[in-house]
């Protein structure tokens, strides 16, 4: 009875970064740019968002940074292993139209979710724009594939190994002068999305972020994902995740990032002494 | 494992305590608190039943057990034929004997209510279900396939019953649920020493082995398109009331603040109690305050209680408006849970983390449109509580996802789907039952109306 997702390809990206492929064909049928799954990788695991970074047949591609227990779980998987239980697509998809000139922003790990606005934006008749940053050029992720999608594609490093020295936010900022920009898109650690979404305040130019509060069901049902947006509460995973970056309370969604900071690492630190006991490399075996 | 009992405290009606394991053993585990009765004191019991001829009881049950029949061969010790009995009208009779607020649906309509105690309906269907269980279940006959398709999104309660009663009646039933596990709330908020999982999945299994196919992981217009849905035969809607209410007051999204079906979800569905054996974590209160005063109130408590929590119920009425059945407060007061009745949070505070909750006392005058006493706040009345976990259990609204992207249908005020009494929606061949029409009710309304329904598709298909 047990439905099973196949990991199909894992890639290493750069330091701690990976590309997975699952098959998921519900998922695959009906994502949009913007949704993300929830996976559970066996019956002891916990629930875990990730974005949908890509759509090919039954699969879906997520590209996500190993940094706490599942996520670390996660990227031993390999193909042919199993995962217990994904659901998606989840969240409403991003509001795709004809604006004009968009820009797309994605910093760090969130560049993941840029490929499938970029190229929805840019079937709806759109200038796509993009900008992608890391904090070094071997952490940087999909440039040949943004470069692909979009009409110019702009790089940003913190340590200027590669492209512009600086951030994302000074990109834009200098196109926001140069040029009418009619929507921008931003993905990325809060931190970045609040400092970059600042930039287009006194432009008065719509901005999206894609919100990631720590969630549970994805379905509306419990409220873990609750954030401020203009005041009110929203629930990110069926409200959102994008929601309209100036209206966004962003020291709230960093406060409740880190309720079970503690909890996390005592995960965590399980986990590395259980993966030294049992040798490095194989799959999980619960 | 029936050791040790306590008789005791719980006299209220309705409260079966006399087969519960002592307060100070079960706060320590999520272990049944209801240990159940002995075939002995099951026939006992069923032999004080008068057989009425114009039975009361049978009215006051929403599923139309017939009580009578199932008691008498309860009486006579043919427990195989009281299961046959039970099971014609009700495919989860573990469930609701444990569940079911009986003091207001069959025992509260028992003849014998009047004169002594009603018949322990409840105690006596689980005393049947759970001999079945451990004796082999025996299925019920299903009708020839009919090669129809029916749709019924979501596996609680309402989603269960309406596929079994399809099933049975040869249709061909498809049943999707958003979560990776089925029986909505009975499994993500009910927890196990109230409703033990494996009596869940066990129910749910019988109901599958109907033939009726489950689909997990997959959420009805997202994973599967409207147009799919409404592709099938029939259609019907079992989404439930899962939209937590939040109170509004200043403070809400503080870290510690939990809707109740965060904190029991983590905790039932996701095991966070065992962490860090299972990976989802949840904060261990060491002061909590629980706000409300229904089931979900009391399981929250007793939650929090169980690990390891000092825990406040504050409720804005008093203790006898407790929309919660009589025998969870009587269990939830013997657990050392401290009530706060005519109280109502105004604040909660902290920086960050939650450190405290600001409440006024209320006071009851005049009354509210349901007939009730409507509290008022009592003006300087004001005082801090100090806990460092706030949960809301102030009730759920229908969810809104899918039902708000069917075109044409027709929603009350509260965004709950309008149904007749046959559960029919606006749309001809798309019916709806249990919370998502009702608003949050109970495990048998929702099951009620899920069979109600069942006999109009059933009708609808046959005539086509
Ligand atoms: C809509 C959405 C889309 C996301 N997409 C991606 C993506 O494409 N790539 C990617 O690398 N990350 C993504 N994330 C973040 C990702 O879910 C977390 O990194 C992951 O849950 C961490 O789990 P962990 O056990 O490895 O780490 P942990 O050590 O448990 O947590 C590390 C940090 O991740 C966050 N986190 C933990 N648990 C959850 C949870 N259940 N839900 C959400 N956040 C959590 C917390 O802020 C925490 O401090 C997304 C989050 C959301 C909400
Ligand atoms: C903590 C708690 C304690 C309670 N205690 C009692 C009690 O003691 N006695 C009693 O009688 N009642 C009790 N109730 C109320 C009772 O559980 C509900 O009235 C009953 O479960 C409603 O049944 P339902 O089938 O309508 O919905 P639910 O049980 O809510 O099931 C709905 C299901 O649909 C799924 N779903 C939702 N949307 C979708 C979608 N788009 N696609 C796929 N699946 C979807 C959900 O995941 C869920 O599994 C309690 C409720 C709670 C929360
Ligand atoms: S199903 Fe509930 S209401 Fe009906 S007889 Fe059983 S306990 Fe009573
Ligand atoms: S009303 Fe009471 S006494 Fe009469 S048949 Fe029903 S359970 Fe028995
Ligand atoms: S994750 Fe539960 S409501 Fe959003």
């Amino acid at each position: 009875m047990k439905r099973l997702y196949k990991v199909e390809l894992a890639t290493k990206l750069a330091d701690r970064v990976y590309e997975y492929w699952i098959s998921a064909p519900q998922v695959a049928r009906h994502a949009r740019a913007g949704q993300f799954i929830i996976l559970r990788l066996h019956e002891k695991g916990e629930r875990i968002p990730l974005t949908i970074s890509a759509v090919k047949g039954d699969a879906v591609r997520v590209i996500f940074m190993a940094v706490g227990k599942t996520t670390q779980e996660l990227a031993t998987l390999r193909p042919g292993d199993s995962i217990s239980d994904v659901v998606g697509p989840l969240g409403k998809p991003s509001e795709i139209e004809n604006y004009g000139t968009c820009c797309v922003i994605g910093g760090g790990v969130g560049i993941a979710s840029t490929p499938l606005i970029a190229k929805e934006l840019k079937a709806a008749g759109n200038h796509v724009i993009g900008i992608i940053g890391a904090r070094s050029a071997d952490l940087l992720i999909l440039e040949d594939e943004m470069r692909e999608i979009c009409d110019d594609l702009y790089i940003t490093t913190d340590d200027g190994s590669k492209g512009v020295h600086g951030f994302a936010s000074d990109v834009l900022k200098k196109l926001l002068e140069e040029r009418t920009i009619d929507r921008v898109w931003i993905i990325g650690p809060a931190i970045m999305m609040k400092v970059t979404s600042g930039v287009t305040v006194p432009y008065g130019v719509k901005t999206y972020v894609s919100l990631n509060p720590i969630m549970v069901d994805g379905t509306g049902m419990c409220g873990s994902c609750r954030v401020t947006v203009g005041k009110e509460t929203k629930f990110a995973c069926v409200d959102g995740p994008e929601f309209d970056a100036h209206q966004v309370d962003f020291n709230e969604l960093m406060q409740r990032q880190r309720i079970y900071m503690g909890q996390e690492k005592v995960s965590l630190e399980r986990f590395a002494e259980h993966r030294c006991r049992c040798g490095e490399g194989g799959g999980h075996h619960e | 494992m029936n050791g040790s009992r306590s008789t005791g405290a719980g006299a209220a009606k309705g409260a079966g305590t006399m087969s519960d394991r002592p307060a100070d053993a079960r706060v320590r585990d999520f272990e049944e608190v209801d240990c159940g009765l002995t075939p002995a004191e099951a026939i006992a019991e069923a032999e004080r039943c008068l057989q009425c001829k114009k039975p009361l009881c049978v009215r006051g049950c929403p599923v139309c057990i017939d009580i009578p029949a199932f008691v008498r061969e309860v009486a006579d010790g043919n427990f195989p034929e009281a299961a046959r009995a039970l099971k014609e009208q009700n495919m989860l009779p573990a469930i609701c004997g444990r569940v079911c607020p009986q003091e207001t649906q069959c025992e509260g309509v028992c003849i014998l209510g009047n004169k002594e105690t009603p018949i322990r309906i409840g105690a006596l269907e689980r005393f049947v279900a759970d001999w079945e269980r451990q004796n082999g279940a025996e299925l019920p006959e299903t009708a020839r396939p009919t090669g129809k398709r029916v749709a019924v999104v979501g596996s609680g309660p309402a989603g269960l019953t309406a596929a079994a009663e399809l099933a049975r009646s040869g249709h061909a039933v498809m049943v999707f649920e958003s979560l990776h596990e089925a029986g909505g709330v009975l499994t993500y908020g009910i927890p196990a020493f109230r409703l033990p999982k494996n009596v869940v999945k066990a129910e749910i299994d019988q109901v599958l082995a109907l033939g009726v196919r489950l689909k997990k992981n997959h959420l009805v217009g997202r994973s599967v398109s409207v147009d799919e849905l409404l592709g099938y035969d029939a259609v019907f809607l079992a989404t439930g009331a899962g939209l937590p209410a939040f109170m509004g007051i200043p403070g809400e999204n503080k870290n510690g603040v939990y809707s109740a079906n965060e904190f029991l979800t983590r905790v039932n569905l996701m095991h966070a109690d065992a962490f860090p054996e299972f990976d989802t974590p949840v904060l261990h209160g060491a002061r909590v305050a629980v706000v409300g005063g229904g089931n979900v109130a009391m399981d929250a408590a007793r939650v929090a209680r169980r690990m390891g929590a000092k825990v406040s119920l504050i409720y804005r009425r008093g203790e006898e408006e407790m929309p919660a059945r009589r025998a969870e407060v009587v269990h939830a007061k013997e657990e050392g849970i401290e009530f706060l009745t005519c109280t109502n949070p105004t604040r909660i505070l902290g920086e960050g983390c939650v450190t405290g909750i600001e409440c006024v006392k209320m006071s009851l005058c005049g009354m509210d449109a349901s007939g009730r006493p409507s509290p008022e706040p009592i003006p300087g009345s004001e005082f801090t509580l100090d806990v460092d976990m706030v949960i809301q259990a102030i009730g759920t609204n229908p969810n809104p996802l899918l039902v708000s992207l069917i075109p044409g249908l027709g929603r009350g005020r509260k965004g709950n789907v309008v149904v007749d009494e046959n559960g029919r929606t606006s749309i001809p061949h798309v019916y709806a039952g249990g919370d998502i029409a009702t608003g949050a009710a109970t495990v048998i309304e929702a099951m009620g109306s899920a069979k109600r329904a069942a006999a109009a598709i059933d009708a609808m298909l046959k005539e086509e």
